[in-house]
């Protein structure tokens, strides 16, 4: 017991250090492989916590594919280059007096809201109660999914109208925006990519579909086909061309529009919307995460790429 | 001292350096990584406070809301490194 | 038994991630640093899976585990390669480290 409380105050002490680290670091560059560092020791504990799908989702979403567009966008600051040579603008910092001002509110609002939780009833039953009496007539048998796509399901309908609204934006705001072309990886990579890439996309439908039992799901198996497809593009296997674009409108929208059309079509049944009746429940938890699953890994590639795919002559991008 | 106080605290010291960053950070890469810290802490929060002494299972409806947060956030994180791209090629056009 | 083996395996393929991260922190240039961390962990990392496969509960498990080794495995020695290339293109050059 005593190991893994050394264990657990370790892990804790270097996540807390890692993010200091984060935001200390003078390079950029440095600056973001610790924020991946940062995301994967959290996971660590996440994983430590029993809350393994969250882990799942934190290392795939939140360090692998967050660290891949923070490194595309410095790329894209620095003509095409990781390293610092070139010229990433550094503003002045903000005066003595008011980073003081700021560091001392922020600490202060920490110090609150840490006696706030020191002070909240531990232990104390949740809602896990409710969710173990409905699991039953949920459909499947692992509570986060239940609770993700039947008991919970208008957050998670948003959650998929959040990607969506997501890149809509981004193809506006990159909108005629000079490409910066990902750098050639050489053949080495090339290989690699040939063989992990389809045995990546069978862990992914092993994600999708263990959901149902087991730690996984869409968000998993969405971010694990969506970094197939940010490898797929680094290795130019996949090259985007304004012919994509329809193919690629769809996949962005076929989740959220299966979604609505199940719940609608639940409420026009004369039940509430998303009270999926038990018989059916589990096909039609199927039917809805392997759609939202192929828009999650549309949108998150669509992120990593940028502007919508416009027409690029194959030798530009093969410099 | 249990795991949830031990990842609880450190999860708010992650939030309150997240938001020192958000608030002091010169440089717009910066602000928004800090930012992410800050999603990491809170999400480490509600995560801690969801977990039950080892027999119990722990309350899945946070993890479910932890889940969502992190796409929300990978979008917000997107959106906002979109815009960064566009006022750099906007600063540095000088031809406009 | 078989529970000691497994743990040893892992205590031993820690110690490898030790010395890879001792080589990281004490080479002198990118290309030593890469020696140090494919090598070693490339080593430790064989000892944990193996470790954790003798534990593992059956045979399917087992063979995930493998699958897990043999990718990450993959994975590593292509980013090893990669970070090598970028570097020898960046032009650093290996240093001189006998006098």
């Amino acid at each position: 017991m005593t190991v893994l409380l050394a264990f657990d105050l370790l892990l804790a002490a270097s996540i807390v250090g890692l993010a200091a680290a984060t935001l200390l670091m003078r390079d950029a560059f440095a600056m973001i492989v610790a924020f991946i560092v940062f995301g994967m020791l959290m996971a660590l504990g996440w994983a430590r916590l029993v809350a393994p799908d969250v882990a799942l989702a934190e290392v795939a979403i939140g360090a692998g594919l967050s660290g891949a567009l923070l490194l595309r966008t410095l790329a894209h600051l620095r003509g095409g280059s990781l390293s610092a040579q070139g010229g990433a603008s550094v503003s002045a910092p903000a005066n003595g007096a008011t980073q003081g001002v700021n560091a001392l509110l922020a600490g202060l609002a920490t110090c609150a809201l840490g006696l706030a939780y020191l002070g909240a009833p531990q232990n104390v039953p949740g809602l896990e109660a409710h969710v173990a009496d409905a699991m039953p007539e949920s459909g499947v048998t692992h509570p986060v999914t239940a609770v993700l796509l039947n008991f919970r399901a208008y957050d998670t309908l948003m959650e998929v109208v959040v990607l969506l609204a997501a890149v809509i934006v981004v193809w506006q705001v990159e909108r005629g925006l000079a490409e910066t072309p990902a750098p050639a990886l050489g053949t080495v990579y090339q290989g690699f990519a040939r063989v992990a890439l389809p045995v990546a996309v069978i862990a992914g439908g092993y994600l999708l579909w263990i959901g149902a039992e087991a730690p996984g799901g869409a968000f998993q198996a969405g971010a694990v086909l969506g970094a197939v497809a940010v490898l797929g593009l680094l290795s130019r296997h996949v090259r985007p061309a304004p012919a994509h674009r329809p193919l690629a409108r769809g996949a962005f929208v076929v989740g959220t529009a299966v979604f609505a059309l199940v719940a609608l079509g639940v409420a026009g049944a004369g039940r509430v919307a998303f009270e999926y009746p038990p018989a059916q429940a589990k096909t039609l938890i199927l039917l809805i995460e392997a759609m939202v699953t192929i828009s999650i890994a549309a949108t998150l590639a669509a992120l990593f790429h940028g502007r919508a795919p416009v027409a690029v002559s194959r030798e530009e991008t093969d410099r | 001292m249990t795991e949830a106080t031990i990842y609880g605290l450190a999860g708010l010291a992650v939030f309150g350096l997240g938001l020192m960053g958000v608030l002091g950070a010169a440089d717009r890469l910066r602000r928004l990584v800090a930012l992410n810290l800050c999603a990491g802490g809170a999400a480490m929060v509600l995560v801690a406070s969801s977990w039950r002494p080892p027999p119990a299972a722990p309350d899945p409806v946070p993890h479910a809301l932890v889940i969502t947060g992190i796409v929300v956030m990978v979008s917000a994180t997107a959106v906002a490194l979109a815009l960064i791209r566009r006022l750099y090629s906007l600063e540095t056009d000088t031809d406009a | 038994m078989l529970e000691i083996a497994g743990m040893a395996c892992m205590a031993l393929g820690a110690l490898f991630f030790v010395a890879g991260t001792i080589g990281l922190l004490r080479f002198p240039d990118v290309f030593c640093r890469l020696h140090a961390l494919t090598k070693a962990d490339g080593m430790g990392l064989a000892l944990v899976c193996l470790g954790a496969a003798i534990g593992a509960p059956d045979g399917g498990e087992a063979l995930r585990i493998l699958l897990i080794w043999i990718f990450v495995a993959l994975a590593s020695a292509t980013g090893g390669h990669l970070v090598a290339r970028h570097a020898r293109r960046a032009g650093k050059l290996v240093r001189e480290v006998r006098p």
